[in-house]
């Protein structure tokens, strides 16, 4: 069975620019879909394709196996929700929502009928005869949900949803989202470039970089097992180490030697070879700070370091600690076991203690994705 | 709210202005449409309500009504014409935008008349245009180009498209193109989504552009007295003769009346509809 909704090697070029680049998707029914990546991705772009606002230079769009890359957006069971709501602003809340089914020519008490069923799912009957303006922006967010919703699309289309509005706003409205998907059940393709906002509200995630798919996956797969340094370094925070394999320990495990560090033990998630260069990204809250050397279970790495920036964010607090040519960032809890330690300050000689599952292999490795990760500047 | 004391010291020099420049002559042209006219001309003593009963004249009627459609027919033209140009100057980027708005305006630096008059020689009976048309057969032996309704309103709407771009630009420029990709996503055909969501959009620099043509081309004299024949005179051109030629003051001022009120007309629906 081929999927509900499949993007087969699509390319698209502005120019001498090619935004979408050979990308390839299916996406299933009744999934929540997103398109992670930075701004000029791609994921605009795919998105809006999708919707008929554009056409891929190569390629195919197929919804349910009929082939829709040429057809106008106005004939597409597809309905998009925009980034900037575009509601039209001559018409009220109640003529917005029945827009389209206007155009569909259905019978006025069927339209009226559906569209208080749009007001209400959305919790807007009181604000019907409003006109966008007077909306709060979390408000008309939804009006656009509930004029995209009523024309019953097989696929809905979000971009960027939720990017005009504050984080507590975005938060309640994101569960909201959910609530709505579950009643409605149809596909949603989500548009964002907040990992925050994909990873809570996706079944999958596709994260795009330079007009490529990098990874496809689940949202923990993506964030426990990423591909490339891209897809780690983009979404949440990591260390890179860069060594070179020196030993077998069995068939999971090897010798790994850092330059500056030593040897440290390593989890063979993907196949390395004696002498092998690889690349290993290690998350910063599975790594534990001890003030005294901590004794090491089987497979248990542990480094000594010297602190030299601790920024405290009140649920846990951030530390990076100079390794010899490496600074590793850490993220530590504020247990109450620990008060009766001294706190942590500059300066201070601690070693951080991490097994050697935590860290993870990555397939590809550009040294140009360091800089998506957060450092204090170098003094 | 009473307007307190340094708002009207600050709008006095406004309304001076107003009333030396507007409201007076006004004043005086209704004044003197109740005045008797001199049989050598100029304004006669006391007061005859002889103009205002001339009005009645069906010539003026007939003249009127020519002036309305006349009028009507040049705006609906530059509507026609100034909306896709509106449109693509908006849609262009913003470099080009105001090249191709220099073009637009390049022609104001010459005098009104003299471009008048240079269509004059463009729609001539030997000009070029005429003897391309005769050569290829759409214009007959004796048709002529000039001194007609239809020399009128095409050198009208080469007037006054302009005024009618710039105020639909204005409003175009600040429409939200991303309402047509929604009301495309929603169903509408192009055409649909250009009438209910575009024209709605832009509804305050049409309206604009719509009183800023149709007003001064019910009071043109100029244009059909110089491209246009004998069967198609405007009200403005008669003035002008009764006026300057018949020296009929009375009822040059009482035509202008007509007309005056004629243009308060859509101005007062226009406030209508704003204070609804």
């Amino acid at each position: 069975m081929l999927g509900h909704l499949r993007f087969e090697n699509i390319t698209r070029r502005f120019g001498s620019f090619t935004a979408v680049d050979r990308v390839s998707l299916e996406i299933e029914k009744g999934e929540v879909f997103s398109l992670l990546g930075p701004s000029g991705c791609g994921k605009t772009t795919l998105l809006r394709m999708a919707a008929g606002f554009d056409v891929p230079d190569e390629g195919r769009i197929f919804l349910d196996g009929v082939d829709i890359t040429r057809l106008p957006p106005d004939q597409r069971p597809v309905n998009t929700v925009f980034q900037s709501y575009a509601l039209f602003p001559h018409l009220s809340i109640r003529e917005n929502i029945a827009f389209g089914p206007k155009l569909s020519k259905r019978p006025a008490a069927k339209i009226r009928s559906e569209v208080d069923r749009m007001l209400d799912l959305v919790d807007l009957a009181a604000h019907a005869d409003k006109k966008p303006t007077q909306l709060s922006g979390g408000q008309k967010q939804r009006v656009a949900i509930a004029r995209a919703l009523v024309n019953k699309p097989k696929v809905l289309l979000l971009d960027e949803p939720l990017a005009a509005l504050d984080l507590k706003l975005r938060q309640r409205l994101l569960v909201e989202l959910d609530a709505i998907h579950d009643e409605v059940g149809i596909t949603f393709i989500y548009v964002t470039h907040d990992q925050g906002e994909a990873m809570s509200i996706s079944d999958r995630i596709a994260v795009m970089n330079k007009g490529v798919v990098e990874q496809i996956g689940k949202p923990p797969e993506i964030y426990e097992a990423p591909r490339t340094s891209f897809v780690a370094a983009f979404i949440g925070d990591t260390n890179f180490f860069e060594g070179k394999i020196t030993s077998c320990i069995d068939a999971r495990f090897s010798k790994c030697a850092i330059e500056g560090i030593g040897e440290i033990i390593i989890d063979n998630d993907k196949p390395t070879i004696l002498g092998d260069l690889v690349h290993l990204s290690l998350r910063p809250e599975k790594i534990i700070v001890s003030r005294g050397m901590p004794e090491l279970r089987t497979n248990e790495n542990s480094v000594p370091g010297l602190i030299e920036d601790i920024i405290y964010f009140g649920s846990h607090t951030r530390l990076w600690v100079r390794c010899s040519g490496w600074r590793i960032c850490v993220e530590t809890q504020h247990r109450t076991y620990q008060l009766d330690q001294a706190p942590l300050k500059w300066g201070d000689t601690v070693y951080l203690l991490w097994h050697a599952n935590d860290g993870y292999l990555l397939e590809q490795y550009r040294e140009e994705d360091e800089s998506l990760l957060t450092l204090p500047d170098e003094e | 709210m009473k307007p307190r004391k340094p708002e009207l010291l600050a709008t006095a020099p406004s309304f001076l202005w107003l009333a030396v420049f507007v409201f007076v002559p006004v004043a005086i042209i209704f004044a003197i449409a109740f005045r008797p006219a001199l049989p050598a001309g100029g304004i006669g003593e006391g007061w005859s309500l002889d103009a205002i009963r001339s009005l009645k004249d069906p010539i003026y009627i007939s003249l009127l009504f020519r002036t309305v459609i006349i009028s009507f027919v040049t705006t609906a033209l530059c509507i026609a014409l100034a909306l896709p140009v509106a449109w693509y100057l908006a849609k262009l980027p913003p470099t080009w935008r105001s090249r191709i708005l220099m073009l637009i305006i390049i022609p104001f630096w010459t005098n009104f008349v003299i471009r008048v008059f240079a269509w004059q020689q463009i729609l001539h009976a030997e000009g070029i245009i005429a003897n391309a048309l005769r050569f290829i057969g759409i214009l007959g032996e004796s048709d002529r180009l000039l001194g007609n309704n239809v020399a009128v309103i095409i050198v009208s709407v080469y007037t006054y498209l302009p005024f009618a771009i710039l105020p639909i630009f204005a409003a175009a420029e600040k429409f939200d193109f991303a309402l047509l990709d929604a009301a495309r996503d929603l169903g509408a055909k192009p055409f649909r989504a250009f009438r209910s969501v575009f024209l709605p959009g832009i509804r305050q620099g049409l309206v604009t552009a719509i009183l800023i043509v149709f007003i001064p081309m019910l009071g043109s004299y100029v244009i059909p007295d110089m491209v246009g024949g004998t069967d198609s005179q405007m009200l403005g051109s008669k003035i002008a003769q009764r006026n300057f030629n018949d020296r009929n003051l009375p009822q040059a001022a009482a035509l202008s009346c007509a007309l005056t009120l004629l243009v308060l007309a859509p101005m007062l629906l226009r406030r209508k509809e704003k204070a609804a």
